[in-house]
């Protein structure tokens, strides 16, 4: 009788599973980002502050200091960066207002419009800009030719240009995330302000715009912080008067072979980074990010004494804007009053979608300018394309270093994104499905290397390849990129998991399904095309990379990214009109495939 | 009181010139010589998204203090017809008129009308008392005027005490309640609802019912309501529009429409009801006899654009219709093989088919004592001529 219901309980499960178990799945994805993530930049602050002997020093901090030069890069970075969250910020917002007010079929339209730009490479588009805004650029021909200007007007290679640039590469970043609060925002509600005898602007103003704060505040510290590590614009577009302490971290590095210098740099960046969080805290609430999307919690959070003064200001200006638009919508009433019997004019969402397929037309067009140069058999790169010719197509499929790293390219992301769905997909399951504590820390972990700047990650690699012989070599680089990658993979399928209905996996069961059979036959075909989805984006996130590349990737064994920098860097060859081509033709398509089957994964689901 | 309340703004114009005002004055003339003369009026009301008819061309006409009901199912155009009056979405053509003034295409903060959305709306960056003054706020209303004011409208949906809540830390009745409270603070002449009730449930619904209805009664404002519960329809209403794909199928009282349907869809939609095929054989003055199912001979009240061997159905209640018992006589009468007998409480119903598996019910008050019949055996249905009617079939009838 004993042995039996012994053997019995043990057989059908009737031991309760520790509770650490279901936590497993997350244990890879953790060691993993423990072992290429945290403890090299542990490392990295930790040898900025020993000399060569391994004795601590405050040596590199003072060189830090002592020099104006630092100072001053650091001053231009927050300005450069400081300035691009402005225009991101006001440009955007029209048009994630406009798609989150459109109708869904409009939206799914144009959100494409906003996506392409956000995955295809920084690199490539600045290429573009460079096309586009060179003294024999394509806007400056153009002036000429209708007679605005007699000489080049210089666009490029000054700050304007670095703007143009950089708003340009990081305003789809900023519309993404406000899009995603202004989606939650009740659209009744300014429906309901109008009834309750709001005008356009007094709804706006006192209802909608300060719901939307919370995606405003969010997106534009992701814009700064991303901004505060960028080189590739300022470095290509800028003059010398605008570099950026990114550059200087490249310049040390490769240069000056001065790793602990560069070290010190990229810890001050990393210190500047953390304190913006930390202000960014105080004044919203680290959670308004988190939760992008939940409603503010505002009225009861705000108790600070800045805070409160904030709250205030913020009043007086929503009750000012608001009141600013209804005198303009009266002199509107003046030119046009409305009548009875005649249908209105719906001005401002005319000047809303203006606004906005401005926005949309300078975040997509510039890209596709470089399509026709591909083909010009000019020998330098100017406008407009002269002749057709595949020329440049050849000498890049002939090109011996362009070739391998094009390979090497293919091989890397194919790996890396493979291994970011090995170690993101479980984790996904895990944070979407399971209830526990210190979850919210846990996800913190895993994004953490979305949100510091990627040239801090990859000075660290760097260091800590350089111990156990992985520069240069694509395993480093796999590894490398799976790191940046992985937290898009997780963050991708638990948005899929959260549509996904798990009673429909326990009516498998339910039916005799074995876990495994259930998993097989039911969960994984209908989450298929949003593990595709986030399989493409780890792909084209790899393909894309530079920062990384930059540093771990060794002068040898170039990716594509890094030999078309270099290129780019010494001198402005047309064939990287053709490499561009490709990459964006190629990037584009995937992204598309991409979206439709995240969009095919909503669909099946409901 | 109201007049306290700045409730219209001239609207700013410019000196117009001598052509404008002359065409301007034949449009006032024409507006004038087409005035309303009831609270709210529409006339012809159309709109279309694509081509699909959101609404068909719809005329409703409502009086002061009225209590009138939208009812229909989703998609049949009532929340449509209530945005259109509202002002909140435009219409292709047709008229609105609100207080005997024209305002088809006035913006919706000039109309001055309340409405209570469906999911209240409540803007949740703000506190109960912040929500409750928006509308006072934008009329321009003293501060002074706007506390006694909303404390008055507080009082009244009996939640005092709240004022600095946010609305996510009440619950779904008391949202409900400030929702109300919000729009009848400018005691605006006239409140649409679209399902204010959509998301409570049921015991909760019931009773907000009756305060709706009570501050219907005492503050005497009139009420446009949307719903698709026919029972809430049926409860709180003065009239009842009933509608289907986007036109009006009935406009009635709440008798009128379930004891005198006037097309299979309202018969259906309102309450139970056995709706049986029949060929009409002769038309009276008083009365049409009809040719049941199974040959028997149905009489019901006469009534328009009824001709000889016409197809029809003809309805009649389950709680009409009673069994016959030995000798007792009906004067319609329908022979049924008794399948189901179900006592549900208060009431049992019985469940019958006729020959080709035609499915009737009767309904009757549940008495200890009484006659048992059982499935299987032949049972005689009756009902009386008053309670039949006849519906045309295929075509609706053109809206009264």
């Amino acid at each position: 009788m004993n042995a039996d219901s012994a053997s019995e309980r043990r057989g059908s499960g009737g031991r309760a599973r520790p509770e650490w178990r279901a936590f497993g799945p997350l244990l890879p994805v953790l060691a993993f980002l423990g072992v290429l993530f945290v403890f090299p930049v542990a490392q990295l602050l930790w040898l900025s502050t020993v000399d060569a002997q391994g004795a601590f020093t405050a040596l590199h901090y003072s060189r830090l200091f002592d020099s104006a030069v630092y100072v001053k890069v650091l001053g231009i970075t927050f300005r450069i960066a400081a300035w691009t969250t402005l225009f991101c910020v006001v440009a955007g917002y029209p048009v994630a207002y406009l798609l989150a007010t459109a109708h869904a079929r409009t939206r799914n339209m144009l959100i494409l419009w906003v996506l392409m730009p956000f995955w295809t490479s920084f690199l490539v588009r600045t290429f573009a800009w460079m096309v586009l805004l060179g003294r024999r650029g394509a806007i400056n021909e153009w002036m000429q030719a209708v007679g605005l200007t007699d000489a080049p007007v210089k666009l490029i290679y000054n700050f304007a240009g670095v703007m143009i640039g950089m708003v340009h590469a990081l305003m789809p970043l900023a519309i993404v995330t406000m899009l995603a609060v202004m989606r939650n925002i009740d659209q009744n509600l300014t429906l309901a302000a109008s009834s309750l005898g709001a005008r356009g602007g007094q709804s706006f103003w006192r209802v909608y715009f300060p719901l939307s704060l919370p995606g405003v505040a969010s997106s534009a510290l992701l814009v700064f912080i991303v901004a505060l590590g960028f080189f590739i614009t300022p470095a290509l577009l800028g003059s010398g008067r605008e570099i950026m302490i990114a550059q200087v971290i490249i310049e040390q590095m490769e240069e000056l072979l001065n790793w602990s210098f560069s070290g010190a740099v990229a810890v001050l960046l990393l210190a500047t980074t953390l304190v913006v969080f930390f202000v960014y805290d105080r004044l919203f609430g680290l959670s308004t990010m988190s939760s992008a999307g939940g409603i503010a919690e505002d009225g009861e959070r705000r108790t600070g004494y800045i805070a409160r003064m904030g709250a205030w200001v913020g009043g007086r200006l929503i009750a000012l804007m608001g009141w600013i638009c209804d005198r303009f919508s009266d002199v509107v009433e003046v030119l046009r009053a409305p009548k009875p019997e005649r249908p209105r004019a719906t001005l401002s969402r005319k000047v809303l979608w203006g606004t906005g397929i401005t926005v949309l037309v300078y975040l997509v067009a510039p890209s596709f300018f470089v399509i026709p140069m591909s083909f010009s058999e000019a020998a330098f790169i100017s406008w407009p394309p002269i002749g057709f010719t595949f020329q440049n197509y050849e000498m890049f499929l002939t090109d011996p270093i362009y070739v391998g790293a094009m390979i090497r390219s293919f091989v890397v992301a194919l790996t890396s994104a493979g291994l970011a769905m090995l170690l993101g997909v479980p984790a996904a399951f895990v944070m979407a499905r399971q209830r526990m504590r210190g979850k919210g820390v846990v996800f913190a972990c895993i994004l953490a290397p979305v949100i510091i700047p990627h040239i801090i990650i990859a000075v660290a690699l760097f260091y800590a390849f350089a111990q156990v012989g992985l520069v240069g070599t694509t395993v480093g680089l796999v590894l490398g990129h799976t790191v940046i990658s992985v937290p898009f993979v997780v963050v991708t399928i638990m948005a899929v998991l959260k549509n996904y209905d798990t009673r429909l996996d326990q009516a498998a069961w339910s039916l005799g399904a074995s876990k495994l059979r259930t998993l097989r036959h039911v969960t994984f075909p209908l989450i298929l095309p949003g593990l595709i989805a986030a399989f493409l984006f780890a792909f084209v996130i790899s393909l894309d990379e530079l920062t990384i590349a930059l540093f771990v990737s060794g002068g040898q064994t170039p990716t594509l990214p890094k030999q078309m920098w270099v290129d780019a860097i010494f001198k402005l060859n047309p064939m990287v009109t053709a490499v561009s081509t490709v990459v964006l033709v190629f990037v584009t398509s995937l992204i598309l495939v991409a979206e439709f089957a995240r969009r095919r994964s909503e669909k099946v689901m409901g | 009181m109201a007049g306290e309340l700045p409730s219209k703004r001239e609207p700013i114009a410019g000196v117009p010139s001598p052509i404008a005002r002359c065409f301007d004055t034949a449009v006032r003339f024409r507006a004038f010589m087409n005035r309303s003369d009831y609270k709210l009026q529409i006339r012809a009301l159309r709109k279309t998204y694509g081509s699909v008819i959101a609404l068909a061309g719809a005329d409703v006409e409502m009086d002061e203090g009225e209590f009138l009901t939208l009812l229909g199912p989703s998609g049949s155009g009532k929340t449509t017809m209530l945005m259109l009056i509202a002002g909140l979405i435009q219409p292709e053509r047709g008229e609105v008129w609100i207080d005997g003034r024209l305002s088809t295409y006035m913006p919706p903060h000039k109309r001055d009308l309340g409405m209570v959305f469906q999911n209240y709306a409540l803007f949740p960056h703000m506190t109960v008392y912040e929500n409750i003054a928006f509308p006072l706020r934008m009329r321009k209303a003293r501060e002074s005027t706007i506390r006694s004011e909303v404390e008055r409208v507080l009082d009244v949906v009996q939640l005092g005490g709240i004022e600095a809540r946010h609305p996510r830390q009440l619950s779904g009745g008391q949202q409900q309640r400030i929702a109300l409270a919000r729009c009848m603070v400018y005691r605006p002449p006239i409140i649409l609802m679209d399902e204010p009730l959509g998301a409570l449930d049921k015991k909760l619904r019931e009773q907000l019912q009756l305060e709706i209805r009570r501050l219907h009664r005492d503050q005497g404002i009139t009420v446009l309501y949307v719903t698709h519960d026919q029972e809430e329809a049926l409860v709180m209403s003065d009239r009842i529009c009933l509608m289907d794909q986007g036109e009006i199928v009935q406009l009635d009282t709440p008798d009128g429409l379930y004891f005198r349907p006037e097309s299979v869809f309202a018969a259906d939609f309102l309450g139970e009801s056995n709706l049986l095929d029949a060929t009409v054989h002769r038309v009276d003055e008083r009365v049409v006899h009809l040719d049941g199912p199974g040959g028997g001979r149905i009489e019901a009240p006469a009534r328009d654009g009824l001709s000889e061997g016409q197809a029809v159905k003809f309805m009649v209640r389950p709680e009409n219709v009673r069994l016959l018992e030995g000798e007792e006589n009906a004067e319609n009468t329908l022979n049924a093989a008794l399948q189901d007998v179900i006592l549900v409480g208060q009431v049992t119903k019985h469940y019958a088919l006729l020959p080709g598996d035609i499915e009737v019910s009767a309904t009757s008050l549940t008495r200890r004592r009484r006659p048992r019949f059982t499935a299987g055996e032949t049972v005689r249905f009756g009902f009386d001529r008053a309670s039949t009617v006849v519906l045309p079939v295929g075509e609706a009838p053109p809206a009264a």
